[in-house]
């Protein structure tokens, strides 16, 4: 590896680390199980069917424990390894052998990958765990987690495939899961409708993603990372901006960017435990891992960069925006998702220097909101499923589990030393702050709004006075705990919230990925960290004060307010996300088909049958000549004697 | 020479005429025959004119012709008329719109 | 020259006639006119051999066909003149007359020249000339035309035929239904009585006297009687008769032709 790093090509500032992994030997030949188990478990309880009712659960749920196992004991294995040594691929089969074109089913297990599957393998056994108390009194949840099995497989095809096909494999699984199971009480129809949604939007980020990888077939003939990383020095710089902004429309789709970001609120309708892995902690990450992986042409890219960055600062202040109005816990935790992938993705476009902490505040979100999520879902099912906000209140007694791990959380999210995501969050906005001022700043007004909408969510639901079980509510609530089996993935999830930054002691996560996105130089930021620091903590200290005497201070209404600000009635509509789609796609688009369908009967249609009533109308008229006489017949033949005679002479 | 051309244009037209206005089957066949006997005498008159043969070996073979077209019309007028009782060639007009 | 002028009024007349008499058998024979005159011409074109021809066939056995299926079909059937369809008449005029306008205009443009003849073609003789070429030169077409023929003779026979339905009635048959008719319904048994015999009248539509002097209908063919053909006789005519000789033949017991007609037999013992 050491002479490969000489291969490497410089490229501005940075090298960029070409991808050049050794077989697999030992315990990594034991790679293709840790897809192949879950994909098992899947196939066996959606082919069993009810036979397997009693004991799909649990099958679903080993499944992922075992592969969380074999991750466990191969990233303890690469940790032994040289730091050189730490890329790994296996060679399944070959998949795709067309003319110049191989494409092999090939697995790439490298740091990256090792903490993704980490993070997947771990936090999802535990929502695994989670969903077996959560769904216990749904019929159909052996179904259930056939589809978390599914999503599991898939996700990790995703992160371990060594080419972007295989990637867009995982890409696609992981897009048919989310829409499985934001549907999964498919008997509703805003659950129907909200998967159809994810569905379609997700569809034109994948046309991103498959116009990517046909333009990197076109251009460097392969799609494997060790070829394109190899080759990408040899590309223009066009053709890599293009490829970085179409992968970047792929991103967009599946991390619910502006502006393919609609979806995301909608997804909710999904159950809790789904809402927790997928749509927090996994799947929708997975647009900051394709552009941390596709680190080789972003690199060399500065224009699809710098459009990331824009994406991704725009995100985050909308996502945080939305959170801020949301009344259902959910949507609101959804609108922190949004913001924080916003934050995930501008670590990611800020370049080299921070890929590392993209992923580190990925890792760190995955614990936190996954931890938030499972915490909304036992708030929900000690409410009988109610979601808003407005019922809650003073719950902290009733629930003193489910408050204190949520708290941990929330802590970690807003970024209070010394949880995990302070030190991740911190550092992307230095970072930025480094990059570019601009960007800088409005990442730490996110810090505060993020303060200000999570005291909010807190307060409302856990402090304030009780607004459930009055009579006026008709509502007759008895608040409860969760059993065990919720509560420990919660303890062990706030544990991880709070333990998460240790990641970054001694820098070990930026040293331990630099292998595979490179090692940046350090730049002094135009302030002192510490100063940084402060600011930061000032700002978001800002946002809880603000929630306090907004929120805290002040009785909370059981119906929201209908009177309110432009800024609250746009927040409450997604900053009308639909509205914007609605107006710009989705009206223009059915004009367009209507405008179509019409000119297809009129002219299309119109040419068909108008020909055919011209000629039927003809006919009509002829056919009167053909009276059945003989005799009229033979003065048509006499006629047209006469005719030819008259010709002659007269051509004589 | 060309009386006789003339004469044969003048009777082939009036069996033609005949044709058309005559309703009687077996009249109208009649006319036939005289459109037929027309086109003979040009032909003959001509084989006349040219000092050859040929014209009349032609109508010779229009009279075998007419023969064998004679035996099958007058078959197919007596089996309508076998069956229909009329010899009129309006009345056999089915074959229509 | 001469046969020419002579024939060809005639026989524009003769055919013009066609087009307007009313009975086929009439128009039958304006056309036998037409083509005996036409055989004649073509003798004077030099064409012998089509001129036997032309009488032989088709004078006589193509015309004779025709009358011979116009007494098939009923000589009386005549032809009614008012037109059917609308406008027929006119046009088929207006086209012919501008047909033989533009014909003739045609042809009086042309200038055939002198005619050559036929002298050196016909100088073996006309028969052998036309031998000589319709076993050569149209040997095959020649061949044709006898396959046509055949066809032609064979579509007629076809077209006539008629597929029998019924099996065959035979004698006994017929016998045995005579009996069983006359056993049921008392019909008459034997054959018909023959029409009368007289000596002014004997023919078919004469009926019989039975011999108290009245008619016998069923002695007369059927279809007569439904035309209404049917001529009376009886014993008017024997008053008729009586009148024209002035002799009454029952007033001589002792004639001299006794028993000479049948009818005078059966009016003697009445």
């Amino acid at each position: 590896m050491n002479a490969l790093t000489a291969l490497t090509l410089k490229a501005s500032e940075t090298t960029i680390p070409v991808v050049a992994p050794t077989d697999a030997d030992g315990p990594f030949t034991l790679l293709w199980l840790i897809i192949a188990l879950p994909l098992l478990g899947a196939a066996v309880l959606l082919l069993g069917g009810r036979y397997t009712d009693k004991w799909g659960h649990l099958l679903g749920t080993a499944t992922s424990a075992m592969s969380f196992v074999i991750s466990l004991v191969l990233f303890v294995s690469l940790l032994g390894r040289d730091e050189g040594e730490r890329q790994i691929s296996q060679h399944l089969y070959d998949w795709i052998d067309a003319g110049g074109l191989h494409i092999g089913l090939d697995l790439l297990y490298d740091p990256l990958s090792a903490l993704f599957l980490l993070l997947i393998t771990g936090v999802g056994s535990l929502i695994h765990v989670y969903s077996i108390g959560y769904m216990a009194h749904d019929p159909r949840r052996r179904r259930f987690f056939a589809y978390l099995n599914l999503f599991v497989a898939a996700m990790l095809m995703l992160i371990l495939s060594e080419n972007y096909v295989g990637l867009f494999l995982g890409w696609e699984g992981v897009g048919l899961a989310s829409y499985l199971l934001i549907g999964f009480w498919q008997h509703k129809p805003s659950a129907a409708a909200a998967a159809k949604k994810a569905f379609v939007i997700n569809r034109v980020g994948d046309m991103g993603l498959g116009l990517a990888i046909f333009l990197m077939i076109v251009t460097f003939g392969t799609t494997s990372f060790s070829g394109i990383s190899a080759l990408s020095g040899g590309a223009t710089e066009t053709t890599l901006n293009w490829v970085g902004v179409l992968l970047l429309v792929g991103a967009c789709g599946k991390s619910a960017q502006v502006p393919l970001q609609a979806w995301l609120l909608d997804a909710m309708e999904g159950p809790t435990p789904v809402s927790a892995l997928i749509h927090a902690a996994t799947m929708v990450t997975a647009g900051v891992y394709l552009i941390t992986r596709s680190n080789f042409v972003f690199e060399l890219a500065p224009a699809a960069q710098t459009a990331v960055i824009i994406v991704a600062t725009v995100t985050l202040l909308w996502g945080a925006i939305i959170g801020c109005a949301k009344d259902d816990i959910k949507k609101g935790l959804a609108g922190s998702t949004m913001s924080q992938i916003g934050y995930m993705m501008l670590g990611a476009g800020l370049g080299v220097a921070g890929y590392a902490f993209a992923i580190f505040h990925l890792l760190t979100h995955g614990f936190f909101k996954a931890n938030m999520f499972l915490g909304a879902g036992s708030v929900m099912h000690a409410m009988d499923d109610d979601v808003d906000m407005r019922h809650y209140g003073a719950l902290n007694k009733m629930l003193p589990v489910t408050f204190l791990t949520f708290a941990m959380g929330y802590l970690a999210i807003i970024g209070v030393p010394p949880f995990a995501g302070f030190w991740s969050k911190d550092k992307i906005i230095e970072t930025a702050l480094v990059e570019s001022p601009i960007v800088g700043i409005c990442a730490l007004l996110g810090a505060g709004i993020t303060g200000f909408y999570m005291t909010r969510m807190m307060l409302m639901t856990f402090f304030t006075d009780k607004r459930w079980g009055s009579t006026d509510s008709g509502g007759d609530v008895h608040p409860h705990e969760s059993p065990k089996v919720m509560t420990i993935p919660l303890i062990v999830l706030a544990a991880l919230s709070v333990l998460g930054g240790l990641m970054l002691a001694g820098n070990w996560i930026v040293d331990w990925l630099s292998p595979v996105v490179g090692h940046a130089e350090h730049h002094e930021p135009p302030l002192p960290v510490i100063v940084i620091t402060l600011i930061t903590v000032a700002v978001v200290a800002a946002g809880v004060a603000l929630a306090w005497f907004l929120v805290g201070k002040q009785e909370v209404p059981r119906v929201a307010p209908a009177d309110v600000s432009i800024a609250t009635k746009a927040a409450r509509a997604d900053l009308y996300g639909d509205a914007i789609n609605e107006g710009l796609v989705v009206t223009p688009g059915r004009a367009t088909v209507r405008s179509l369908t019409a000119g297809d009967r009129s002219i299309v249609d119109g040419l068909f049958t108008g020909g055919t009533t011209v000629l039927a109308g003809t006919g009509e008229l002829l056919r009167r000549l053909q009276n059945g006489y003989v005799r009229s017949y033979a003065l048509g033949i006499l006629g047209g004697a006469l005719l030819l005679v008259l010709t002659l002479v007269v051509v004589n | 020479m060309t009386e006789y051309i003339v004469l044969s244009a003048i009777l082939f037209t009036i069996g033609s005429i005949g044709v058309l206005t005559r309703r009687n089957a077996i009249v109208v066949f009649m006319c036939v025959e005289l459109m037929l006997n027309a086109c003979n005498l040009a032909f003959i008159a001509f084989a006349r004119q040219h000092g050859n043969l040929d014209g009349q070996i032609a109508a010779f073979f229009v009279m075998v012709v007419a023969a064998a077209e004679v035996v099958v019309g007058l078959a197919i007028i007596m089996t309508i008329f076998r069956t229909r009782r009329s010899a009129s060639v309006d009345d056999v007009s089915l074959l229509k719109f | 020259m001469t046969a020419f002028w002579i024939l060809a009024p005639i026989m524009v007349v003769a055919a013009l006639g066609l087009l307007f008499v009313r009975k086929a058998v009439h128009a039958a024979l304006l056309l036998a006119v037409v083509m005996i005159s036409l055989a004649v011409l073509y003798a004077v074109l030099e064409a012998p051999f089509l001129f036997a021809v032309q009488i032989i066939v088709y004078t006589g056995a193509i015309l004779m066909l025709f009358l011979f299926v116009l007494m098939l079909v009923g000589v009386d059937a005549s032809d009614s003149l008012v037109e059917t369809i609308k406008g027929q008449r006119a046009l088929a005029w207006l086209v012919g007359l501008a047909f033989v306008v533009v014909m003739v205009v045609g042809l009086s443009q042309l200038t055939l020249g002198t005619a050559t003849g036929l002298e050196e073609a016909n100088a073996g003789g006309n028969v052998q000339a036309l031998a000589d070429l319709l076993f050569s030169r149209y040997v095959f077409i020649f061949e044709a035309a006898s396959a046509l023929l055949i066809t032609a003779a064979v579509g007629a026979m076809v077209l006539t035929h008629r597929e029998r339905l019924t099996p065959r009635r035979t004698q006994p048959v017929l016998a045995a239904e005579r009996i069983r008719a006359y056993g049921e319904t008392g019909a008459h048994l034997g054959p018909l009585p023959p029409p009368g015999v007289y000596a002014r009248h004997n023919a078919v539509d004469t009926p019989a006297l039975l011999p108290d002097g009245s008619p016998a209908a069923a002695s007369v063919s059927r279809v007569l009687a439904a035309r209404g053909t049917m001529r009376s006789a009886g014993l008017t005519d024997i008053e008729a008769i009586k009148e024209q000789l002035g002799v009454d033949p029952t007033a001589k017991p002792d004639a001299k032709q006794p028993g000479s007609e049948a009818t005078d037999g059966k009016e003697d013992p009445a």
